[in-house]
């Protein structure tokens, strides 16, 4: 606790100060590039191409828009997979199991879609993205959960942390609207995989407190399950 | 112009002046040391612009202690719950297996309490006390304590009561990183319990799965009812999700995929028949 008050009192003297440079920086880039916000869009939230002209290589954008993005990339992730473990014959779960995993497959989608379509309006949206799932057995039961699990408890750690990376309230809301859902989902499979560790002292901690981490935790977790190559 | 006379004449008024201004040293600092850095014809301005970054941060530190307060309200009452409930004889818990997630959730919720009062008296702010509760909300739940299922009934009404209450909190906490950061991590650990509580109930035949289904409490008592109003939105920032971009994704899974906060004035309400 010692250690929040010290936190508290440094991040309250320099949230005024980083506040201000953000606002510079925004003000001087927009007349840098002297161009509408849709065109800056484009510039920010795109594919380029990376030094062997591999064009597979996602840049997130700057600012709300680039934490949108990574939960936009996330929910791709976790929809990809559930939409395959409820294709693969023989996935080894049981019918009750099968159905909850369709529910949150149908959840992961919604959250993707609901991405998909708010940054597009903003002409923002990162394209989608290729998954690379050599890694997962899709007919082990124990392989299906392990993935999830890692997913959920890794969705819930990242909403967290992003939290207050967002300059909007109204992302902030509809952020907090997902991690929860997202919470409940990493707690089913936590219990279906071994009933009781819905919280356990791997993701709460003595101050009864989730895990959060930070965008370039969170990637480097992600990445190994992407083909498409994200850069923060 | 003299720079503490300005000072003393402020704590004539406002007693506290230093101890507000006090978390800005460096300022100050920077001012006294003004011989060479701050210009005298400046020195009006750095002096408006250190006040007013003083009184703006109280004026925030106020709005995030009384957040604070509010959610060790909930928290008082949480923890209270699963502390009786766990040490009432006459509440039969029928396996280890539940007893011992009823343990991690009251340990969770005793441990939010203990946060949040450091967190508050952290922030130069008081505590509020624990208030006295009657768990059967004025006789809604008679049974609360000697029947299981009306225990877990009730369970599930607080869990999601809190993570509704943290999640319609979270913007008036901005102002804090640190702040807003650990309330998201109590929000989905809240969330994480009400998960668990609701499988527990469906093991015995409760209509419920472990996330919110429209506005379906699954527990037969209209008492709760207020708890789950409003969930059943299937529209999310102008955006129907209901079918979202030629998808399967029904009304119940919409609704199902996102969490809605409740004001704080709706907490309130919810709680109250629970004050004794």
């Amino acid at each position: 606790m010692e250690n929040f008050k010290h936190q508290e009192g440094l991040i309250s003297l320099e949230g005024s100060d980083r506040l201000l440079t953000k606002k510079v920086e925004r003000r001087s880039f927009l007349k840098y590039a002297g161009a509408s916000a849709a065109g800056i869009a484009l510039l920010a939230a795109g594919c380029k191409k990376d030094n062997n002209g591999n064009d597979d290589f996602i840049s997130l954008g700057e600012g709300d828009v680039k934490v949108l993005n990574f939960a936009y990339a996330l929910e791709q992730l976790e929809a990809a997979f559930y939409t395959k473990v409820i294709e693969t014959p023989n996935n080894g779960l049981s019918a009750a199991e099968a159905s909850l995993l369709t529910d949150i497959r149908d959840h992961e989608i919604a959250h993707r879609e609901f991405f998909k379509t708010v940054l597009s309006g903003m002409g923002m949206a990162i394209k989608d993205l290729e998954v690379d799932f050599s890694s997962i057995n899709f007919t082990s039961r124990d392989s299906i959960l392990g993935t999830a699990k890692a997913f959920e408890d890794l969705g819930v750690s990242a909403y967290n942390g992003a939290g207050q990376l967002l300059e909007n309230p109204t992302y902030l809301l509809l952020a907090g609207k997902i991690v929860s859902v997202e919470a409940r989902h990493a707690a089913l499979i936590r219990d279906l995989i071994s009933n009781g560790s819905f919280a356990d002292s791997s993701v709460v901690d003595a101050q009864g407190l989730d895990i959060s981490r930070t965008p370039q935790e969170v990637l480097a977790i992600a990445q190994p399950y992407l083909k498409t190559q994200i850069v923060l | 112009m003299n720079f503490y006379n300005i000072l003393n004449e402020i704590e004539k008024i406002d007693g506290d002046v230093y101890e507000r201004l006090s978390p800005r040293r460096r300022a100050i600092k920077a001012l006294t040391g003004f011989g060479g850095k701050v210009a005298l014809s400046a020195l009006p301005f750095a002096l408006g612009t250190m006040f007013k970054k003083a009184y703006g941060q109280t004026n925030a530190n106020a709005q995030i202690i009384d957040v604070l307060n509010f959610a060790l309200t909930l928290e008082y009452l949480e923890a209270e719950f699963y502390t009786t409930g766990l040490s009432r004889a006459t509440l039969v818990i029928p396996s280890t297996e539940a007893r011992n997630a009823l343990t991690t959730i009251r340990d969770h919720e005793t441990a939010h309490v203990n946060f949040l009062k450091t967190a508050i008296q952290s922030m130069n702010g008081t505590p509020v006390n624990k208030p006295n509760f009657d768990f059967t909300a004025k006789g809604n739940f008679p049974t609360v304590f000697t029947n299981y299922d009306t225990f877990l009934a009730v369970s599930q009404a607080f869990e999601d009561t809190g993570v509704r209450a943290y999640k319609g909190q979270a913007g008036n906490l901005m102002p804090s990183d640190a702040v807003l950061t650990a309330a998201l991590k109590i929000h989905s650990v809240e969330a994480r319990h009400a998960a668990h509580v609701r499988r527990m109930r469906a093991a015995r035949g409760a209509q419920v799965k472990p996330w919110i289904t429209l506005n379906q409490s699954g527990i037969a008592s209209n008492a709760v009812q207020p708890i789950y109003n409003g969930e059943e939105v299937v529209t999310q920032a102008n955006v129907a999700i209901t079918g979202i971009n030629g998808t399967s994704v029904s009304a119940n899974a919409a609704s199902e995929a996102f969490d809605e906060p409740l004001t704080k004035e709706q907490v309130l309400a919810i709680v109250t028949p629970f004050l004794a």
